[in-house]
């Protein structure tokens, strides 16, 4: 043999040099492509950014580490469609700063929990989990309810995310605020630039307190609006990976 | 080549001082690991645990089990062992002086310290096993920097003509976890005065990375870093060189290639193109060959000294950490398959998968160093307070071993039929909530298995600290001096 490995075990530099040139193939062969193949994410309608009241709700939904029981990815099969509905798809997460997919099912799925339950359920779910299913392990969260939503600085999450690449525009940027508190049924004027900013985006006071708007309140946004962006109605999966 | 050249020439002052430290460290993360997994444990069990507080929920406390498990407790033994292996392979104190290692040691406390009350306020980035937030991710990266300076520094300036194989283990380890750590953390803050930060990956790619990182976290901090472990405290407590040389060549590089790629087959059936999850899959099931390869070679580094498994509890610690690493190293593959994936993802088995990995591989192996280090490190007499203690630790974790990881295969196994079952009129057999409840018995036997880790680990615990103060039990000085080795 003419290289021997005497080289790599007598020189720091080279063995260092090896081992970063080992273990950087894999993954550039696995994740260049993910960036530059147009299959990667299926051409949907529908999808757009998470709405001020939205986002906030999936920022509690992260901080309460609810993807450490709950996954948000149906998988292909028979019986995962009939429980949870159609099988996600990329698209479905391409604004998901982090994707929430998880990788444990202590809980069901909530990928298309979106209008499955009433506000109200999720609530009285919320608050004590046990009242509504009896045989139910998830923690209750009381206390989303009492504290109310910190959501002066929505515009600079909007800004942050724009930067990463989601797609907000100026408007929305500008309008953070207000769009929040219109979403929350506190806003006051016309309605129409919001719906038209976040189509089917779910509207109301979603805790049962009009007076406040609190952490439970964007929650609820958030989960009633999880799977609902895609119309499944004219989805063709032989057309989407164009 | 054989471990034992390293410790013995003229003594050079080697630092000690911060492989105390982080061994005392790795002890008490190491308990309070296992006591935050125990009462989660419980808490699935027993949901009213949770106490309805946001910070004591199973979600806030489980980052801190899982990074108290891995970070704390498995960085401090990596610390610790790979400054003791550096040094005593290379024969020269640790490069950078005690400042350096002062700077490490009590950095790395610091990012523990930050990222476990972080998770307790809820400040995380929802990554698993990255969930520290951007300051801790920076403070993390220039630790690490000082870390690679250290070590590679000692390899630099060392006295030995060659670098000792557990050194390539320990220098992968290091370079790979910085490149993954800097790669699936890149995110922007919302503000410099705040801590809430967006990743700067999204969906799809950002799953890709997430698992990139997450596999190989296993692959270089849990299994390349502790087989640096493996190399240099097997030899030395059996007394024997390692077994095969061009083994321990062809299974490190190939070993490292081929863990990379294994990432994808956390994504099977998900959103994730095919060629990555079938790409995935393929390189899980060849990672079976070198890791193999590794076992191969720790046991193997027994022949002729099989005996001592009769009489060194230490030694028996080691070994078992091989096996168990040798049966999950074989069910990883299995379970990246695609056809058992279906079934396995979601559910327990994971869980199980995980901690025959954890607690049998990392956690034992690491027993088995930390009780060779402690009475070299304190108390003057050389040995181990008691031996009778050892071993009683060695049951009674392994008891708890066996009683975790079969509850997970019974749980993790029926609850993925349950979920596909049908009935006769085509209907799903059960509701979600039907797969929960069947569940309770099994959650209640591994909260079983580890309440005796934890017991085992207190054991430990007292062990070590009358082997500081230089205690040697009765049993142990009217016992036979060949049986007293440590």
């Amino acid at each position: 043999m003419a290289f021997k490995h005497e080289k790599f075990e007598t020189n720091v530099i080279l063995l260092a040099i090896g081992i970063l040139v080992t273990v950087a193939i894999g993954g550039l062969v696995q994740m260049v492509p993910l960036y530059t193949m147009e299959q990667t994410i299926e051409k949907v309608r529908g999808m757009r950014p998470y709405s001020p009241l939205e986002l906030m709700g999936r920022n509690i939904y992260v901080r309460e580490g609810c993807y450490l029981c709950h996954s948000q990815m149906i998988r292909p099969f028979r019986d995962e469609v009939e429980r949870y509905g159609h099988y996600s798809l990329a698209a479905e997460s391409m604004y998901d700063h982090p994707f929430q997919w998880g990788s444990k099912r202590t809980g069901p799925d909530l990928a298309r929990v979106g209008g499955k339950y009433s506000n109200d359920w999720h609530v009285l779910h919320m608050t004590d989990p046990r009242a509504v299913v009896p045989e139910s392990i998830m923690p209750s969260y009381p206390f989303l309810a009492r504290k109310e939503l910190k959501y002066a600085d929505i515009a600079d999450h909007l800004r942050a995310l724009r930067a990463v690449g989601v797609k907000y525009t100026e408007d929305d940027i500008k309008n953070a605020v207000a769009d929040l508190k219109m979403q929350a049924g506190a806003g006051a004027g016309d309605v129409r630039p919001f719906t038209e900013r976040y189509p089917k985006a779910p509207m109301g006071d979603f805790d049962g307190d009009p007076k406040r708007i609190t952490e439970l309140d964007a929650l609820v946004a958030y989960l009633q609006m999880l799977g609902t962006l895609v119309d499944f109605t004219t989805f063709k999966p032989e057309l989407a990976r164009r | 080549m054989s471990a034992s050249q390293g410790a013995a020439g003229q003594a050079a002052a080697y630092n000690d001082d911060v492989i105390r430290k982080f061994t005392a460290m790795a002890v008490f993360w190491g308990v309070a690991a296992f006591i935050v997994g125990f009462y989660i444990a419980l808490q699935l069990a027993f949901p009213v645990l949770n106490l309805g507080l946001e910070w004591t929920t199973f979600g806030r406390l489980r980052p801190l089990h899982t990074s108290a498990a891995i970070f704390a407790f498995g960085g401090c033994v990596l610390f610790a062992t790979s400054f003791y292996v550096v040094q005593r392979t290379c024969r020269v104190s640790l490069f950078g002086g005690p400042l350096l290692a002062n700077f490490i040691f009590w950095g790395y406390q610091l990012v523990i310290v930050l990222a476990a009350t972080g998770y307790l306020l809820g400040i995380t980035q929802g990554k698993e096993y990255a969930e520290p937030e951007w300051y801790v991710d920076l403070l993390l990266t220039v630790v690490w920097v000082a870390y690679l300076v250290a070590f590679a520094g000692t390899l630099m300036t060392r006295r030995e003509s060659h670098i000792y194989v557990a050194n390539w283990f320990y220098l992968s380890f290091i370079l790979t976890v910085a490149m993954l750590h800097l790669v699936n953390n890149a995110a922007l803050p919302v503000s410099f005065t705040g801590t809430k930060s967006y990743v700067v990956w999204a969906g799809v790619q950002d799953a890709l990375t997430q698992w990139w990182y997450a596999h190989n976290a296993v692959g270089f901090f849990l299994t390349t870093g502790f087989l640096g472990i493996m190399y240099y405290f097997v030899p030395k407590q059996a007394d024997r060189p390692v077994y095969s040389y061009r083994l321990s060549v062809i299974h490190f590089w190939t070993l490292i290639f081929l863990y990379i790629w294994a990432g994808p087959h956390h994504l099977h059936y998900t959103a994730a193109p095919d060629w990555l999850q079938t790409l995935g899959m393929t390189f899980s099931v060849m990672l079976w060959m070198p890791s193999w390869g590794g076992m191969i070679n720790g046991v193997m580094t027994l022949s002729g000294a099989w005996h001592k498994l009769r009489t060194d509890p230490v030694l028996r610690f080691l070994i078992t950490s091989i096996a168990f690493y040798g049966m999950s190293t074989f069910e990883g593959p299995v379970m990246s398959i695609k056809a058992v994936n279906s079934l396995s993802h979601y559910t327990d088995w994971t869980i199980g998968h995980v901690h025959s990995g954890a607690l049998g591989w990392v956690a034992f192996v690491s027993f088995g160093a930390i009780y060779f280090l402690v009475p070299r490190l304190w108390g003057g007499t050389g040995r181990l307070y008691s031996l009778k203690l050892v071993t009683v630790h060695f049951w009674v974790a392994t008891v708890g071993i066996v009683l975790y990881i079969t509850a997970m295969w019974v749980s993790g196994i029926m609850q993925g039929l349950m979920w596909r079952a049908y009935d006769s009129y085509g209907f799903l057999q059960y509701s979600f909530i039907e797969t929960v409840q069947a569940m309770h018995p099994y959650y209640v036997i591994r909260a079983g298995g580890g309440l005796l880790f934890v017991l085992g680990s207190l054991v430990m615990a007292y062990n070590l600290i009358q082997t500081a103060k230089g205690r040697i039990s009765d049993e142990e000085q009217t016992a036979a001096p060949a049986a007293a080795r440590a």
